[in-house]
């Protein structure tokens, strides 16, 4: 190490200290798995007891067993199969118009600022809104589900990516031109890896905002997929179904935030910097 | 040079909006499709829709609801998530429980809360918007209380601040900015519940109302309870920014002086 | 490896460890020692064993090699870190958890206050605490903020001050806390040395007419030998003492005249030295086998 004659290095930073803060990891495993176990139980335990009316909430075990009896059924998977398939594909045409809108609006100046008060005002316009429109025009069909999911989901991304754009650092952008680099090399070399980060987190707030609006859709309209599965279950009594298909929902939230995490990480990789989200 | 900055500036942020209201108005003027009526009708109907009387009946009833349900799930969330995140034992045990109630699209409780609590009165619709709302704050706060500054702690502490104290004057401030960022998803999830729990079991409400007028396919009508709903959730938006900027001056301040630098 | 026993010697023969432990001693380290050890990571003992007093009133400094345990022994006496071993006396009781007579400036100014209150709620704060009326806050708070030449700046946020203010803010909030022993951990390490030599005169004066017992940890020699009655001079990890130098210079001192004194050169010479042996792993106990 070399320093300066009369001057040490300052510690970067505080060494064992911070290490001590943190509990090593296998501990919190086990802690968690401890506390699904405890929920579990506790569920149960209400509902065998009859402090809670079992016709209400039927025992854990009892929506597990229907859990897996569906597993074994055509039409369950069929309905999961309409709602991943809804999910992604009105995801995939969000990112597609997000990036693309956010690209060309934050890379013109004037662009930026003659749409920024319509964005501001459009975007808090709750997409449920839609519901009485896309109804009108499309029934139950899955395109009812495509316009309430890509509406929802492009402010997401649209807002992200013009955070990004607008990151990008002008010393960088001057360098790209001073060597006379084209628009499309600025965009893929200087603009692109400034945003990427901010796509993602869109990408990430987007996927769940999606998931959110295709169940809606297939709940409150009835467009075909496991919502609709959802509300059926229960108009008609059968208790212990509806749960077995909210747990369902939900697994499929924790996969599709999982996922979105790890494409996030996956592209992320080589970035140094750890962002927090400002949505 | 001041006056012709001015009348720029105005152009910039009324231009589009302008722009898309006479495409809308003049795209629609001679339409006689029934689901597109023109926006000159729509217009017309407005006051014969929005009455004193409707927005006593219908409007303030949803925003009451909504506004009870955000403060119940903001008082909860934020006891809750400081609780969780000032205790690293706690967080454990309760992130794998946490994470699957937050990621269960919040629509869907509603038939479960329908099974319990029934859905024709306001109790029902009440809970749907708070469990709805509670998830973004309680996991925000939880990670604004963990990243608050190891410092500010130290500080705290050695300064003998009583825990009361350090929750009020040091805890909260400090994961305040999160907490906010959570409070402004929780607030856009509300206003889609605020909607969806009135299409549930027959009800007063805006969002039951423009339902009501589609099923009676009393389009221009619809078209006004839209356009009602955006502006709810346009001034909800910009209420909230100015709590928000208010309440975060400092930080706000903070990080202008960050990004000049 | 080095023989170290001259070290040693003269160690024992300067120590003021040997001092009588009487009603001056402010602040008294016995057999201090901590050792990490988090379940599932590697022990690792960062002070092996320091005994030194300090005196009321003095004003005294810890330097030592980057990584010797300068903040840990600092949060240890703040009674921010649980001990291994060994004790930390203030004012006659020994410390467990921070103590009341005690207040800490940290390294990281612009971490330390709170930013979402102006300079004046950020130094009335503690004071609150003590149960302090309105009136007498009032007071400390205007007479802190004149010590450190900060009236204009009290309603304003910290974070619209300069690093070098800052750090004054910090100070003030210590001192209207009036406490007998003021801890300063590495305070002016990020901040341009202009600035620093400003703060470390008025760390000077503030001592000197104040009266209060000051702790400073630092990193840099100059500064050690500059503001301290006494440098104490850390071993590398796991920490011992190396040496406790006496700084025999004039009480009055100033950046120019007193950073030319010839024996400020031998002082600063003498640490420098300590600094570099500590840093090859010579130690006043063992060499540290393979180092």
């Amino acid at each position: 190490m070399t320093s300066s004659p009369a001057t040490l290095a300052p510690p970067a930073r505080r060494g064992p200290t911070a290490r001590t803060r943190r509990s090593p990891r296998r501990h919190d495993v086990w802690l968690g798995i401890a506390g699904v176990a405890i929920v579990l139980g506790v569920a149960e335990t209400l509902s065998r007891t009859g402090i809670v009316n079992p016709a209400f909430l039927p025992p854990v075990t009892e929506m597990y067993a229907k859990l897996f009896e569906l597993l074994g059924e055509g039409d369950f998977w069929h309905a999961l199969g309409l709602t991943v398939r809804g999910w992604a594909i009105g995801l995939a045409a969000a990112m597609v118009l997000g990036i693309v809108l956010g690209f060309v609006i934050g890379s013109v100046p004037f662009l930026r600022a003659f749409t920024s008060s319509t964005i501001e005002f459009l975007r808090p316009i709750p997409s449920v809104a839609l519901i009485p429109l896309v109804v009108l025009l499309f029934g139950t069909k899955p395109q009812s589900a495509f316009l309430l999911v890509v509406y929802a989901a492009v402010w997401q991304v649209l807002v992200q990516v013009l955070y990004g754009v607008a990151d990008v650092d002008p010393v960088a952008r001057d360098t790209a031109r001073s060597y006379r680099f084209g628009p499309l090399r600025i965009a893929r070399s200087v603009i692109y890896p400034t945003a990427l980060p901010y796509i993602m987190t869109g990408f990430r707030l987007a996927a769940a905002v999606a998931l959110i609006l295709e169940i809606t859709a297939e709940l409150v309209i009835g467009v075909p997929g496991l919502g609709r599965e959802i509300g059926v279950a229960q108009s008609s009594a059968a208790y212990a179904e509806t749960y077995a298909l909210v747990i369902v929902v939900g697994l499929i939230g924790v996969a599709v935030n999982l996922l979105a995490r790890l494409v996030e990480r996956k592209a992320l990789w080589w970035h140094p910097s750890v962002r927090s989200e400002h949505s | 040079m001041n006056v012709a900055g001015l009348a720029r500036r105005t152009l910039m942020v009324l231009g589009l909006p302008v722009i898309l209201l006479a495409a809308w108005w003049i795209a629609s003027a001679g339409s006689t499709s029934p689901f597109w009526p023109p926006l000159s009708k729509i217009v017309a109907t407005f006051p014969d829709v929005w009455t004193w009387d409707r927005i006593v009946e219908d409007v303030f009833p949803s925003l009451a609801r909504l506004g009870i349900g955000f403060a119940i799930a903001v008082v909860v969330g934020v006891s809750l998530g400081t609780a969780i995140g000032l205790m690293p034992r706690l967080r454990a045990l309760s992130e794998p429980v946490l994470e699957f109630f937050r990621a269960i699209p919040p629509p869907v409780m509603v038939p479960i809360i329908a099974i319990f609590a029934g859905y024709t009165g306001w109790l029902g619709k009440i809970i749907t918007i708070a469990l709805g709302c509670l998830w973004p704050i309680l996991l925000n706060t939880v990670e604004g209380v963990r990243g608050l500054e190891p410092v500010l702690g130290d500080t705290a502490k050695s300064y003998h601040l009583s825990p009361w104290r350090r929750f009020v004057f040091v805890v909260l401030p400090g994961a305040s900015p999160r907490i906010f960022a959570g409070a402004r998803q929780a607030l856009s999830i509300g206003v889609i519940l605020m909607v969806i729990s009135e299409l549930f079991g027959a009800n007063a409400g805006i969002g039951a109302a423009i339902v009501q007028f589609q099923r009676s396919f009393a389009i221009p009508q619809m078209w006004t309870g839209i356009i009602v709903l955006g502006l709810i959730g346009v001034l909800l938006a910009a209420l909230f920014k100015a709590v928000e900027n208010r309440m975060l001056a400092w930080y706000l301040g903070q990080r202008q002086i960050e990004r000049g630098e | 490896m080095s023989f170290t026993t001259p070290l040693v010697a003269r160690l024992t023969e300067q120590s003021p460890a040997d001092a009588p432990r009487d009603e001056a001693v402010a602040l008294d380290l016995r057999g201090v020692q901590k050792t990490y050890d988090t379940p599932g990571r590697p022990q690792v003992e960062a002070i092996r064993h320091l005994d030194f007093s300090i005196r009321k009133g003095e004003l005294v400094c810890v330097v030592g090699p980057s990584g010797a345990g300068k903040t840990t022994l600092l949060r240890s006496i703040a009674g921010l870190l649980e001990l291994t071993a060994g004790e930390v006396v203030l004012d006659g009781k020994a410390v467990t958890g921070p103590p009341l007579g005690m207040a800490v400036v940290f390294q990281e100014y612009g971490r330390s206050l709170f930013p979402w209150m102006t300079v004046r709620q950020n130094i009335e704060l503690p004071l609150k605490e003590k149960g302090l009326d309105k009136a007498a806050r009032r007071e400390k708070v205007n007479r802190a903020l004149e010590e450190v030449g900060l009236t204009e700046a009290a309603d304003q946020h910290p974070w619209q001050l300069s690093g070098g203010m800052q750090q004054r803010v910090a100070i003030a909030r210590a001192i209207a806390f009036e406490p007998s022993v003021l801890l300063m951990d590495e305070p002016f390490a990020a901040v341009d040395a202009q600035t620093r030599a400003e703060l470390e005169d008025l760390v000077r004066s503030l001592w000197k007419h104040l009266g209060v017992t000051v702790l400073f940890v630092t990193h840099d020699i100059d500064e050690a030998v500059y503001l301290g009655e006494r440098v104490i001079v850390l071993s590398n990890r796991p920490t011992v003492l190396m040496e406790d130098v006496i700084v025999d210079l004039p009480t009055e001192r100033d950046q120019l005249t007193t950073r030319s004194h010839p024996h400020f050169g031998e002082l600063r010479g003498h640490v420098y030295s300590l600094i570099q042996r500590a840093k090859r792993g010579d130690r006043p106990d063992a060499p540290l086998p393979g180092a």
